[in-house]
C-alpha cells in the first residue's frame, strides 16, 4: 500500500472515531468541540492524501482555526459546564434520525465493492493554489462574487441577532 | 496508486450518517451546529473524492464554496445561540417550541 | 536514508538554534533589556562559585527552579485537558520553523542544499495555518483550569487571536501579489536582488535627466515594496503571541495571570517558552517575508560567489556564501527580536474594547487598501512594460 493510502485509511478512521466522541458526547460540550478539532484536522489529512493541498491548509486554518474557536468561544461564554436537561419527550426523532442515517450511509456503502474510474496521472500541479486559483477566478468567478453577498449578510445577521439593542 | 474513490464515498458516507444522528438526536443547539459543521465536511470529502477521480478541479472550488457556506451559517447560527440563552437561560431545543404545534 | 538525514540535520540545527540558543538568551535579554530602559541593573544574582556572566545563567537558575516546583492540578479541574493544553501551545510554535528558510539553495557540483527543512509550495499557508492551531492551547487551559480569571483570559485569547488572524492574513496579500508566490524560499531569492528607486520614470524618458539619482538603487526587500504591510503584519502577530502591549489574556492588574493562572512548574514554564520561541518564530518569519531573509543588500549570491571564486575556488566559494548567508538571516532576526523587545517595552497595555478596535476598525480597512493600492500599482507596472 502506498504512503497516500495508509494515512488516508488511519485518518479516515481517526475522523471517523472523533465524530463518533462529538456526537455521542452527551455531557461535556467542550469535549465534543474539541472531538471536533480532531475530525476537522484528520480530515485536512485525508484531503492532502487526495491531492487538496490548499483545501489541506485553509481547512485547518478556517476550520479548525476560526469556525470551532468560536463555537469554543460562544460555549465558554455562555458557560455550558454540564449538559442538564430535561428528560427528553421526543423519542420518535431520535429514532427517525438514526433511521435516516442508516439509509443514507447504506445507500452509499454500496458503493464500495464497486471499482469506480479514476485517473491515475493527475497535471503536477494539481490542487496547488495557482491551479485552484486559476479555476476559481476564471470559471466560477460569478459564484466566487455571489458568495461575497453571502458573507455580507451573514455579518449582518450575526451583529444584528448578537447585539443587545440596535439604537 | 490513488485510494480508489469507493473509499472516498464510503468515509464520506459513514461521517454524514454520523452528522445526521448528531443533528436530529441531540438536544443541545451547540452540538447540533457541530454537527451539520460533519456533515458539510462529509460533503467535502466527497467532493475532492471525485475532484481526485476526474482529474478536475472544479471540486476544489466547490469546497472553498462549503467552506464560506460553513462560516456563514456558523456566525449566523452561533449568534441565534447566543441571542437563544439571552432570552430563555437555555440552549435546549426543546424548550424552544412556540412556533411548533 | 539518504532523503532523511539532510532534513533531520536541518531540523536539529533550526530547533536548536532557535529553541536551544535563541529561547533561553532571550529570557536574559527581556530582563536587561527592560532593566536598561528602565535605568535598573537588571538580573545579575544567580552564579556558579561566584562567577555571574553578567545575569547569563539566570535562564539556568529558571530552568531548575521550574523543574522541582511542585505540579498543582486544581481541584475541579479537567485533568486531562489541562496537562495537555501547555503541550498543545508549544508544539505549533516549535512546528512553525519547517517552513522558515534560514539560508537559500546553494549549488555544490550535483547536488544541490536547500537550506529549509520543509520547501512547501504553500509555505505560508502553513504558517498560518499553525498559528491558528495554537489558539488551542490557550483556550483549553482556561477552560481546563475550572477557574473564573483563567476563563476570562480564554475568553478574550479567543477573540483576540480569531479577529487578529483574519488581518494577519490579508496584511501579506500585498506580499503575494509583489513577489507573486507563497513559497518562503522564493520569497528569498525574490528579495536578494535590487530595484532602480526613480526606475519607474523610465517609461517617461526621465531617468537621464536624474543624473546619477537615476541609478540609485534598493534592496527589493518586502519592508521597501510593501512598508505598511511590514508594519501591520508586525501588530497582529505581536497581537497574536499576546505579549505586551497585547497581552490582554493575561493582564495581570485586572485578570491576575489569565489563562495560566492555575499552572506552576513546568507546565507554566511550557507557556512562558513557546512565547518566548514565538518571539523568535515572528522574528524569522519577519526577516524571511520583509527583510530579504538571508540575502545581504546590494550584494547578491551570484556576486558573492562570482567574487570568491577566482581565489579559493567555486566549492568554497559557495560553502562561504552560505556561512555568510545563515549569519545574516541570524543577525536580522536579532535585529527582529531586539525591536519586539523594544516595543514591548515602550508601550502601555491598551483597554479590551481599544484592541479591538484597533483590529476591526483601523487594520482591517487599511489591509483592504493595501491590497487595492498594490493591485492598481502592479497593473500599472504592467500596462507601462507592455
Amino acid at each position: 500500500m502506498s504512503a497516500p493510502a495508509v494515512f488516508f485509511y488511519l485518518f479516515g478512521a481517526a475522523a471517523v472515531v472523533s465524530a463518533l466522541a462529538m456526537v455521542l458526547n452527551v455531557r461535556n460540550t467542550v469535549a465534543a468541540a474539541m472531538s471536533l478539532v480532531v475530525t476537522m484536522i484528520s480530515l485536512a489529512v485525508v484531503y492532502v492524501t487526495l491531492e487538496a493541498h490548499l483545501v489541506a491548509a485553509l481547512q485547518i486554518l478556517v476550520y479548525a482555526g476560526a469556525i470551532v474557536v468560536v463555537f469554543l468561544f460562544v460555549v465558554m461564554l455562555l458557560n455550558l459546564r454540564r449538559d442538564t436537561f430535561a428528560p427528553s419527550r421526543q423519542l420518535l426523532t431520535k429514532g427517525a434520525g438514526v433511521v435516516l442515517a442508516l439509509g443514507v450511509a447504506g445507500a452509499f456503502l454500496q458503493l464500495v465493492p464497486q471499482a469506480l474510474p479514476t485517473v491515475q496521472e493527475i497535471p503536477p500541479d494539481f490542487g496547488s493554489y495557482a491551479a485552484v486559483g486559476r479555476t476559481l477566478y476564471r470559471d466560477f468567478v460569478l459564484p466566487f462574487e455571489v458568495t461575497s453577498f453571502l458573507l455580507l449578510a451573514a455579518i449582518v445577521g450575526a451583529v444584528v441577532l448578537a447585539k443587545r439593542r440596535l439604537d | 496508486m490513488p485510494v480508489p474513490l469507493a473509499h472516498v464515498i464510503a468515509l464520506s458516507a459513514i461521517l454524514f450518517a454520523i452528522g445526521t444522528v448528531g443533528a436530529l438526536s441531540r438536544r443541545n443547539l451547540v452540538v447540533i451546529l457541530m454537527s451539520i459543521e460533519l456533515m458539510l465536511n462529509a460533503a467535502n470529502v466527497a467532493f475532492l473524492g471525485f475532484a481526485r477521480a476526474w482529474a478536475s478541479l472544479d471540486g476544489h472550488v466547490m469546497v472553498l464554496m462549503v467552506i464560506v457556506v460553513a462560516a456563514a451559517e456558523v456566525a449566523v447560527g452561533l449568534g441565534i445561540v447566543i441571542a437563544l440563552f439571552r432570552n430563555r437561560e437555555s440552549v435546549d431545543v426543546e424548550e424552544v417550541s412556540l412556533l411548533k404545534w | 536514508m539518504e532523503v532523511l538525514l539532510p532534513v533531520v540535520l536541518k531540523t536539529l540545527f533550526i530547533i536548536g538554534v532557535a529553541v536551544g540558543a535563541f529561547a533561553p538568551v532571550i529570557t536574559w535579554i527581556e530582563r536587561k533589556q527592560s532593566a536598561v530602559m528602565q535605568d535598573r541593573i537588571g538580573a545579575n544574582r544567580a552564579d556558579i562559585a561566584g562567577i555571574t556572566v553578567l545575569g547569563l545563567l539566570h535562564p539556568l537558575a529558571d530552568v531548575i527552579k521550574l523543574l522541582t516546583k511542585e505540579d498543582v492540578v486544581p481541584a475541579g479541574a479537567n485533568r486531562v485537558m489541562h496537562m495537555l493544553a501547555p503541550v498543545i501551545a508549544a508544539v505549533p510554535a516549535i512546528a512553525s520553523f519547517a517552513v522558515i528558510p534560514y539560508g537559500g539553495i546553494y549549488q555544490f557540483g550535483d547536488t544541490t542544499v536547500n537550506l529549509v527543512v520543509a520547501d512547501l509550495d504553500w509555505g505560508l499557508l502553513y504558517v498560518f495555518a499553525i498559528a491558528s492551531i495554537a489558539t488551542y492551547g490557550t483556550v483549553i487551559a482556561g477552560w481546563a483550569s475550572n477557574n473564573n480569571w483563567s476563563l476570562l483570559g480564554s475568553l478574550r485569547a479567543s477573540a483576540q487571536m480569531i479577529s487578529y488572524e483574519v488581518t494577519m492574513g490579508l496584511s501579506v496579500v500585498g506580499v503575494f501579489m509583489v513577489f507573486q508566490t507563497l513559497r518562503l524560499t522564493d520569497m528569498g531569492v525574490a528579495q536578494d536582488s535590487t530595484f532602480r528607486i526613480f526606475g519607474f520614470l523610465e517609461h517617461f524618458g526621465l531617468v537621464e535627466s536624474l543624473g546619477f539619482l537615476g541609478h540609485l538603487t534598493l534592496p527589493s526587500w518586502g519592508i521597501l515594496l510593501q512598508p505598511l504591510g511590514f508594519i501591520m503584519f508586525l501588530t497582529c502577530v505581536m497581537a497574536e503571541n499576546k505579549r505586551a502591549p497585547f497581552d490582554l489574556p493575561e493582564g495581570e492588574s485586572e485578570i491576575i495571570a489569565g489563562y495560566f493562572l492555575e499552572y506552576s512548574g513546568m507546565r507554566f514554564g511550557l507557556f512562558y517558552m513557546s512565547e518566548f520561541i514565538e518571539v523568535v518564530v515572528i522574528a524569522a518569519l519577519m526577516t524571511a517575508i520583509f527583510l530579504g531573509g538571508w540575502s545581504i543588500p546590494w550584494l547578491s549570491q551570484a556576486d558573492i560567489i562570482g567574487g570568491i571564486t577566482p581565489v579559493f575556488g567555486a566549492g568554497v566559494a559557495t560553502a562561504l556564501c552560505m556561512v555568510l548567508h545563515v549569519v545574516t538571516f541570524f543577525v536580522k532576526v536579532i535585529v527582529m527580536i531586539w525591536l519586539q523587545m523594544q516595543i514591548r517595552w515602550t508601550l502601555p497595555r491598551p483597554r479590551y474594547d481599544q484592541v479591538m478596535d484597533l483590529c476591526w476598525k483601523v487594520m482591517l480597512p487599511l489591509s483592504l487598501a493595501n491590497i487595492l493600492v498594490t493591485g492598481l500599482v502592479i497593473l500599472l507596472i504592467q500596462g507601462a512594460k507592455s
